[in-house]
């Protein structure tokens, strides 16, 4: 089965079997920063952005990504300059073992892009999906919440 | 100091934040073997037939291995030091399954779904033995997990004892006779998992060389190497175990979970494999807690000082006995050390049952200490009508004080006499007090249906083992005055990497951004016992203190030969005399690679120690109980924590921050029930709950100013020590808010709406 949909601004074509799980293929590309943790949609490591939404690449068949688009974090920065999310979760030691920090990234990013009144709440929310056993989430949260304040007060979209 | 204290960016932080790949799974191999284990289904039985004949006609099966592929040999998977202090008793394939989730084969196969379909051909006939899920039971009954012959290390197989311990000081039954007041009680602690969000993933090679590489997610790359050795029947020489980044451990890593079947696959194919656990195995092929059943008895004068504590310790080993020996014997130290009294006695044994395997995970055996003591402190000091801040400033060990359990409980064997140098438990508590709200909330009125209560506990932990672990670093130089710090210190995902090259550059007086550090590689790095106990600022990071050190001597005398002035003396980063000569660190480095005095400079040093100073940590949670679900609410945490000299304020604090939750989920939302044939039920992380973005309730985290002698720069250790004191902290808030003491963990809202319903009848 070929499909073919935009991934991280480039359009591609993927041969997939039939239940090949985005994960799956996206792992076998090489895009690393997409990680595997519970193959349940439960921990949120392979959290990437279907056409500006935060989802479960483990949850997401490759036959329904035709015509879409996939973000990860790759897209974020050049490798001079960090996307402002990135800077803040290095700034702040948001990131530990950094396992989760992709999927946390992403799924702050898709909040963003809601355009939505940013409060530590809906940060918390957005990171719900997103399960660490290292931080307790404070510095995420602060990371988030610090850069998206600055992000919708700029009226940019980061 | 420079370095030391600032809130320096990690030195692996842009790799991270860029996702990367950096993990252990994020490199790729050609023509890489999928390995899956078939796990036992049932809880004990023989196998008395196996066929593996289908699984091995399935097409893209490489290999099926059975327990008949291996000859019996014996050892543990705990990734301690050497002799092991505990039992060998476990085959990397046995005849015999002892939990639901032993492994029964392994298969190697083309593809993951080849190897899961192959798992299925296998035909097994078990001939199922009596299961024994309860301790006590266990040490009566006439059923042996461990009879045969040749396992070793275990007290007394035919009473399942995996191991015990016993010691006593003074008289204790004479000391609680003439005591004023004794408090008793029973407690227990559960079956909790360490849920790293990255799974346990080995991958291995042969190089060009035909040698073995593991790249492994591991705390313990040297026991990994020396274990797989060991079990392969390979000389060590022909092994390289490769540590990258590590997606959390927790101890759930400090263990050889699967390498040595990779390694199996890999010297029997020659072809690279690959292992990783599902998140349902991590969960109950992994390793866990052990469970203790904990009973102390308190005895106190009339002016509410300690005059004996009486410890007994049921430890639930599970299926086999790794850390068995010492997970128990580090309740009985931490619970020890806490408190100053005359007479004080342990006993506990370490017992078999069917039922998952017991491992180390952070704290190891101390939060299964804290939680029964903290709540006794609290019941004696209600009892007493004492402040119970109060009470413990009255007991606590002070500075001077000989904390005699250290010398008579050792890493199984007799340990080394211990003095504190350095403690801050009272300024924590002080410090605390103030955060909290203590006065306040505690004295509050507990009408209506939501009742608010605090509650405090205070806990130690150490750092590192005394007498054994041992951590060394390399240090070189470069030409344009940075260096290379190579350490076998593993860095899980704590930062310890920045940590140390914030000591090496304080000591070579550069910045971190001259420090690049290589860790935890067999083959470039030397020996460190590696990632556990709290060890790796205190051990390996006062090896790379003296390694910096003898490298800064060799810079001095390399600088006072090229100005050829033995006067000389270190300024910054160039050597200068009193004549008004100089020169810069990177001339010396230069001078000495190409054109005078030709050599390298570089400083190299180990370092082990007979003391690990405990780090101490007051908590108090505040709790809001729900009268009429017995719900419990936690709505704020506050973590005062003396480690010493913090090196990095950002990092430690991150250290606090993650092990509240995870001990708030051990007390309140993470279980691990098992039906009655000692089949797991939580699975997945949608029933096994582990704290989220919303469930954190506020936290606020504090260090208090203190300073150890004999740590690198005053530290001490962070890693374990926020993990103790929060279970009992919040089981004390319930007693505050509802008159409930919870003494089984984790806290079930229908025992909290038993207990209210039979305090307030009506």
């Amino acid at each position: 089965m070929t499909i073919q949909f935009e991934l991280n601004g480039r359009l591609v074509q993927a041969n997939s079997l039939p239940g090949t799980t985005l994960l799956e293929y996206l792992r076998s590309e090489e895009i690393h920063s997409v990680k595997h943790g519970c193959d349940h949609g439960e921990c949120g490591a392979c959290t990437v952005l279907l056409d500006s939404s935060s989802v479960n690449a483990c949850l997401i068949l490759m036959h329904t990504v035709n015509g879409r688009k996939i973000e990860t974090l790759e897209s974020f920065s050049t490798h001079e300059e960090l996307h402002p999310l990135q800077k803040d979760f290095l700034n702040e030691g948001a990131a530990q073992c950094g396992f989760c920090t992709p999927g946390m990234i992403l799924s702050l990013e898709a909040l963003d892009r809601e355009g939505a009144e940013i409060q530590e709440a809906n940060v918390r929310d957005a990171l719900n999906g997103n399960l660490c056993r290292c931080t307790g989430y404070v510095k995420p949260v602060m990371a988030g919440l610090g850069t998206l304040q600055k992000s919708s007060s700029a009226g940019g979209d980061s | 100091m420079k370095v030391i204290g600032q809130d320096t960016q990690r030195v692996d932080g842009q790799a991270l934040v860029r996702g990367n790949a950096v993990f252990a799974d994020d490199i790729k191999l050609n023509n890489v073997l999928h390995v899956k284990i078939l796990h036992s289904p049932v809880a004990h039985a023989k196998i008395l037939k196996i066929d593996v004949s289908k699984a091995q006609a399935l097409e893209g099966v490489v290999a099926v291995f059975t327990h008949k592929d291996f000859k019996t040999h014996y050892y543990t998977t705990a990734g301690q030091g050497y002799p092991e202090p505990g039992p060998r008793d476990m085959r990397i394939l046995d005849s015999t399954v002892r939990f639901v989730g032993d492994r029964v084969a392994f298969v190697a196969a083309e593809t993951l779904e080849i190897a899961e379909e192959a798992l299925g051909l296998i035909e097994v006939e078990y001939d199922e033995l009596p299961i024994i899920f309860d301790v006590e039971k266990a040490m009566t009954s006439d059923i042996s997990l461990h009879s045969e012959t040749g396992k070793t290390g275990i007290h007394n197989a035919a009473k399942n004892v995996a191991a015990h311990l016993d010691a006593e000081l003074g008289d204790v039954d004479k000391a609680i006779e003439t005591s004023e007041h004794v408090f008793e009680g029973t407690y227990s602690t559960p079956f909790v998992q360490m849920a790293s969000i990255e799974p346990h993933i080995s991958l291995t090679w042969l190089d060009e060389n035909n040698r073995l590489v593991i790249r492994t997610s591991t705390q313990v790359p040297f026991h990994v190497r020396r274990i797989v050795a060991e079990v392969m029947g390979i000389p060590v020489s022909r092994i390289r175990v490769i540590k990258p980044r590590i997606g959390g451990g927790f101890g759930g890593k400090q263990e050889i979970l699967n390498e040595e079947l990779v390694a199996a696959v890999t010297l029997n194919t020659g072809r690279p494999a690959r292992i990783e656990y599902t998140r349902a195995e991590e969960l109950f092929a992994a390793r866990l807690r052990h469970p203790e059943l904990v009973s102390f008895r308190l005895g106190f004068d009339k002016n509410q000082v300690l005059t004996s504590i009486d410890l007994n310790i049921l430890e639930n080993c599970g299926a086999y006995g790794p850390h068995a020996l010492t997970v128990m014997s580090v309740t009985a130290q931490k619970a020890l050390s806490m408190y100053k009294a005359p007479s004080i006695r342990v006993n506990g044994d370490g017992v078999y049952t069917n039922l998952p395997i017991g491992g180390a995970y952070r704290g190891y055996g101390a939060p299964q200490a804290f939680f029964p003591l903290e709540s006794l402190m609290d019941e004696a000091a209600n009892a007493m009508n004492i402040d119970p801040i109060e009470l413990r400033l009255k007991n606590i060990f002070k500075v001077g004080d000989d904390i005699p359990i250290a010398k008579i409980l050792g890493e199984g064997r007799e340990g080394f006499p211990m003095v504190l140098y350095s403690t801050e438990v009272a300024a924590c508590l002080k410090q605390g007090r103030e955060l909290s709200g203590w006065e306040q909330l505690r004295s509050e009125k507990k009408i209506g249906r939501y009742r608010r209560g605090i509650g405090v506990a205070v806990a130690g932990q150490g750092s590192g083992i005394p007498g054994i672990d041992m951590g060394s670093a390399f240090i070189k130089m470069n030409e344009d005055a940075s260096f290379n710090l190579q350490v076998g210190a593993t860095d899980l995902g704590t930062g310890s990497d920045t940590a140390l090259a914030q000591i090496a550059a304080e000591v070579l007086g550069v910045s971190v951004e001259k420090i690049i550090v290589y860790s935890s590689d067999t083959d470039m790095t030397p020996f460190d016992t590696g990632a556990y106990a709290s060890s790796t600022i205190y051990i390996s990071g006062s090896a790379v203190k003296k390694a910096a050190e003898n490298c800064k001597t060799m810079i001095l005398e390399q600088g006072r030969l090229l100005l050829g002035n033995a006067a000389a003396e270190i300024d910054g980063t160039f050597v200068k005399d009193r004549k008004g000569q100089s020169i810069s660190f990177e001339d010396i480095c230069i001078k000495s690679f190409y054109t005078d005095e030709q050599k390298q400079i570089m400083g190299t040093a180990s370092h082990m120690s007979y003391d690990s100073p405990p780090p101490f940590n007051a908590t108090f949670a505040e709790v809001e109980v729900d009268t009429l679900t017995g719900t419990v609410r936690v709505i704020k945490i506050v973590s005062v924590t003396d480690a010493g000299q913090i090196i990095n304020p950002k990092m430690a604090e991150g250290q606090i921050e993650g092990g509240i939750p995870q001990a708030l989920g051990m007390t309140l939302s993470e279980f691990m029930p098992f039906d009655d044939k000692g089949r797991p039920i939580n699975l997945d992380f949608n029933s096994y709950h582990i704290y989220t973005a919303r469930d954190m309730p506020e936290l606020v985290v504090r260090f208090a100013d203190s300073h150890e002698p004999t740590g690198p720069y005053g530290a001490k250790a962070v890693a374990e020590i926020p993990i103790n004191a929060p279970a009992p902290a919040v089981t004390n808030a319930v007693y505050n808010a509802v008159g409930v003491r919870i003494k089984h963990l984790p806290i079930r809202p229908e025992e909290i709406l038993g207990a209210i319903s039979r305090n307030e009848p009506n």
